[in-house]
């Protein structure tokens, strides 16, 4: 249609061509996670402020402190998650796919053992207790579940982005959806640390 | 300095053709519910919004006339419940903030010089949201099932124990829902305004009105979590048995009034701050001036937006809370006076400096100063923890927080409304008819609400339907439901007011006030595509400024233009140097299904079926799916 110089410098064209500053997309993101991080702060803020009100025992009469065996597994499998799709970021800012592809793939399994993991950890704890027990059992699994459900909505993201990935959608200078997708997974893996010194090691102490 | 530079209308027919070739949208009842163009969007919620005012407000008349006189039996106990639990309920959370949301919506792309909001799809989902979530509300009311516990909703009055029922579920569900409507607007009007403003629009030339909006934006993303957890946390207990509120179990219900102070305190500014954004806006077109000190008003809403959140328990004072903690919150309480009296100050001295145009948009500022600062009178008496735990839930308080909401809000709302009516519509109004409102509200609302501190004070307490005669409560209440009968009148005249202008007021000038701020340099009601050309920004008072205006002058750069697409201009955060032009979506009909998949999702939960509010969830997350899929190759 248009020809040689003017094709790359019209606006359309350079709107996609010239990455400068950060994107709306990035900004977005950057303050859901800022609300998102509120609403976490709120919550186990009121986990030490219910255990501090409730007395000196805790977890209560009949709850033995939570086992740490699993957890830490569990920690073993998130945290590191970030790192695949780091690498996978850095890779299809060189344009290659195979890395985009093989970082989600990776980070998307180890995500989905986090949550087996915790479907596993919950079905020896309900024998103990569940969430009607008292308010040591209300807060673990809301807390603990409001995460997972939070993980969920991550995996569902890099799902979407692998699908995407693999009909070949981002390139070189397309890959906002990428950055801004793995920003929100390096949220809920963050998270996690917060999770577990509150609701599995903060018992102990 | 009040030399009024026109800006000419745009830069040559053949880019406007182009603009609006890409922008307009059809007249179609498709196209209805796919706009995602900003200025419709703003105009509903201020529709919508004014609606639910009116609801409330026929709520509020209700239970005055039950109050009129001892003994009176036009309402039962569970009736005047549930209408003052809405009233309040919907005055705070689907009027105050709403209404200024649709303003912020209209005017703040407008006022940065872009072509809408940073995320237009976003925007359109947030206002059905925000649509739904106030008719799930609203409905509950015939229903006899509407929210009864007061609109904060103490627990335990509002356990499954003491409340059974759908009311609280209605209360905890729709106001989860509405939250989702309020985080998704903070998170675009933050983000439209640190990358959509014009360039040259560096921080210190942009509107107080701007950052009233993005500090309100900021204060809702931080306070909102604590209701929304609040919320939350309760439903759970009501519907699935778990013990977060409950002292039996461990729980503790004083939880419940530390989360919802710690949101509802920056709520307060929440709902004021956008009202003070709107006076600062006004005043200088009717002072002819600049607003005095800029720099110091901008640093007072920025500091009003994080002491407000060190201050919450002054709503507990009279909980047991220690002492020492009083102290502390009483102290900060009195501290955040001072940045509020630096913006009243700021105004009073525009206003001696400048020469007043006494036009009705400026009777309603006069009127909120006024009332505004009797109810900051009052406020201040009860940052005093002694008085406040005399007075605590009685009328006394009822006249306070009303002098401040109804001063504070409703007056720079309705002088929003004058102000802006010319530019939303493209018509003038009646000022005789403008000025007759004014008066009727001023003397209506003084009425109405000024008794009530008496009645406070001889003891009668807020939220009883009726009272035994002979306390010497008897003709402050006549008094105050007269009152509220003139106050009726003056706000029913606003809304005839508008329909004659919309009928048969005279076509407004681009820029009758001679505003100082970049909306006045559009045609009123301005294209779809805003400017056909977007301005290059020089000085706080673009309109002012001649320089300003040769920047939108025929001959100006492509880059500036984007006739090409339908695409507005992205700059740096800080200076707001040119980075690059950017793509805007086009209408859509996602947002509203999205929305509807929600609608499904919250009903379902409110009727315990489960199943539906999965199906609901399902229909969410593909329409998401489909909606965030990365676009086709650019061609
Ligand atoms: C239109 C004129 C208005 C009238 C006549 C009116 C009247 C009343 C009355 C009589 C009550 C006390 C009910 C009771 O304690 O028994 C009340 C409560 C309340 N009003 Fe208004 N009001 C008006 C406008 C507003 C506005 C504009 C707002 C806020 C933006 C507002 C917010 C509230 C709130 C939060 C309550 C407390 C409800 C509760 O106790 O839970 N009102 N109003
Ligand atoms: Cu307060």
């Amino acid at each position: 249609m248009r020809g040689g110089v003017a094709a790359v410098t019209e606006p359309a064209a350079l709107a996609t061509e010239l990455p400068a500053g950060r994107s709306t997309g990035w900004w977005g993101m950057a303050l859901f996670i800022a609300t998102e991080s509120t609403l976490f702060a709120a919550l186990l803020g009121s986990y030490f402020y219910l255990r501090f009100q409730a007395g000196p025992q805790w977890p209560p009469a009949g709850i033995r402190p939570p086992e740490l065996f699993l957890p830490l597994i569990m920690t073993a499998l998130l945290l590191p998650s970030s790192l695949p799709l780091l690498w996978a970021e850095r890779g299809i800012r060189r344009g290659q796919q195979w890395r985009l592809r093989a970082g989600l793939a990776a980070t998307i399994a180890l995500g989905a053992s986090f949550l087996s993991l915790q479907a596993m950890e919950y079905a020896s704890s309900l024998e103990e207790f569940t969430f009607t027990t008292d308010v040591y059992g209300s807060l673990y699994y809301v807390i603990t579940g409001f995460h997972g459900a939070h993980v969920t909505i991550g995996l569902l993201m890099l799902t979407w982005l692998l699908a995407a990935a693999l009909r070949g959608k981002f390139g070189v200078r397309r890959h906002e959806r990428v950055r801004i997708a793995a920003l929100y997974w390096h949220f809920v893996d963050l998270v996690w640390a917060a999770i577990l010194f509150t609701v599995y090691l903060s018992p102990r102490l | 300095m009040s030399t009024v530079a026109e800006l000419p209308a745009g830069a040559g027919p053949a880019p406007a053709e182009q603009l609006a070739a890409r922008w307009e949208e059809p007249r179609t009842v498709r196209a209805w519910f796919t706009t995602v163009d900003h200025k419709r969007i703003g105009r509903r919620y201020l529709v919508t919004a004014s609606v639910f005012f009116g609801l409330a407000g026929v709520s509020a008349i209700l239970l005055r006339t039950q109050l009129a006189g001892p003994e009176a039996g036009l309402l039962s106990p569970q009736e005047y419940n549930q209408l003052f639990s809405m009233h309040g309920t919907a005055m705070i959370f689907l009027f105050a903030t709403p209404m200024l949301f649709g303003f912020g919506n209209f005017l703040v792309p407008l006022m940065i010089g872009a072509r809408d909001m940073a995320f237009p799809r976003l925007n359109a989902f947030g206002y059905w949201v925000f649509l739904f979530a106030g008719v799930f509300m609203w409905a509950s009311l015939p229903a006899g099932a509407a929210p009864n516990g007061g609109w904060f909703a103490y627990v335990p009055l509002t356990d499954e124990v003491n409340s059974p029922g759908l009311h609280l579920d209605v209360y905890t569900l729709g106001l989860l829902f509405l939250g989702i409507s309020t985080t998704a607007g903070a998170i675009n009007f933050i983000v439209t305004a640190l990358k959509l403003r014009a360039p040259g629009m560096s921080l210190n030339r942009v509107p107080i009105f701007v950052w009233a909006i993005v500090a309100t934006s900021f204060m809702v993303l931080f306070a909102l979590p604590a209701l929304n957890l609040d919320n939350g946390l309760l439903f759970l207990d009501r519907r699935f048995g778990t013990h977060f509120f409950d002292p039996e179990a461990g729980g503790n219900v004083l939880l419940w009034q530390h989360l919802f102070w710690i949101f509802g305190h920056p709520d307060v500014y929440i709902i004021v701050m956008p009202a003070l954004g709107i006076v600062s806006a006004v005043l200088p077109a009717f002072c002819r001036r600049g607003l005095v000190a800029y720099p110091l008003v901008v640093l007072g809403v920025v500091s009003i937006s994080i002491i407000s959140f060190g201050v919450w328990a002054h709503h507990m004072f009279a909980t047991g809370l220690p002492q020492l903690s009083l102290s502390f919150f009483s102290a900060a309480s009195s501290i955040i006076t001072i940045p509020s009296g630096l913006q009243l100050f700021a105004w009073l001295t525009t206003m001696l400096l400048g020469r007043l145009v006494m036009r009705a948009p400026l009777l309603f500022v006069i009127g909120f100063i006024v009332t505004f600062v009797i109810g900051g009178f009052t406020g201040a008496m009860f940052a005093l923890t002694a008085f406040d735990q005399q007075v605590t839930d009685s009328y006394f308080v009822v006249a306070h927080f009303h002098y401040v909401l109804f001063g504070g809000a409703v007056f720079p709302i309705l002088a929003a409304v004058y102000f802006w009516l010319p530019k939303i519509t493209g018509r003038m109004f009646s000022e005789r008819l403008a000025r007759w409102a004014f008066w009727l509200i001023f003397i209506g609302m003084n009425v109405t609400f000024f008794p009530m501190h008496l009645s406070g004070l001889f003891g009668m307490p807020r939220r009883v339907y009726t009272y035994p005669e002979g306390l010497g409560w008897d003709p402050w209440n006549l008094l105050a439901t007269l009152g509220s009968y003139i106050l009726a009148v003056g706000l029913l005249l606003v809304v005839v007011g508008v329909v004659h202008a919309l009928r048969r007021g005279k076509p407004a000038a681009d820029d009758p006030w001679g505003g100082d701020t970049l909306e006045w340099a559009t045609t009123s009601p301005p294209a779809p595509y805003n400017f056909p050309v977007l301005p290059e920004v020089h000085s706080l008072h673009p309109v002012w400024d001649p320089r300003t205006a040769e920047s939108v002058a025929a001959g100006a750069p492509e880059a500036r233009t984007l006739a090409e697409g339908r695409q507005t201009i992205r700059t740096s955060e800080l200076d707001a140097r040119y980075e690059q032009p950017i793509e805007m979506p086009e209408s859509s009909l996602r947002p509203l299904v999205a929305a509807t998949g929600l609608l499904v999702v919250f009903g379902g939960l409110l009727f315990d079926w489960y199943w539906v509010a999965a199906g609901g969830g399902l229909l969410l997350a593909l329409t998401m799916v489909g909606w965030l899929w990365p676009p086709a190759e650019p061609t």
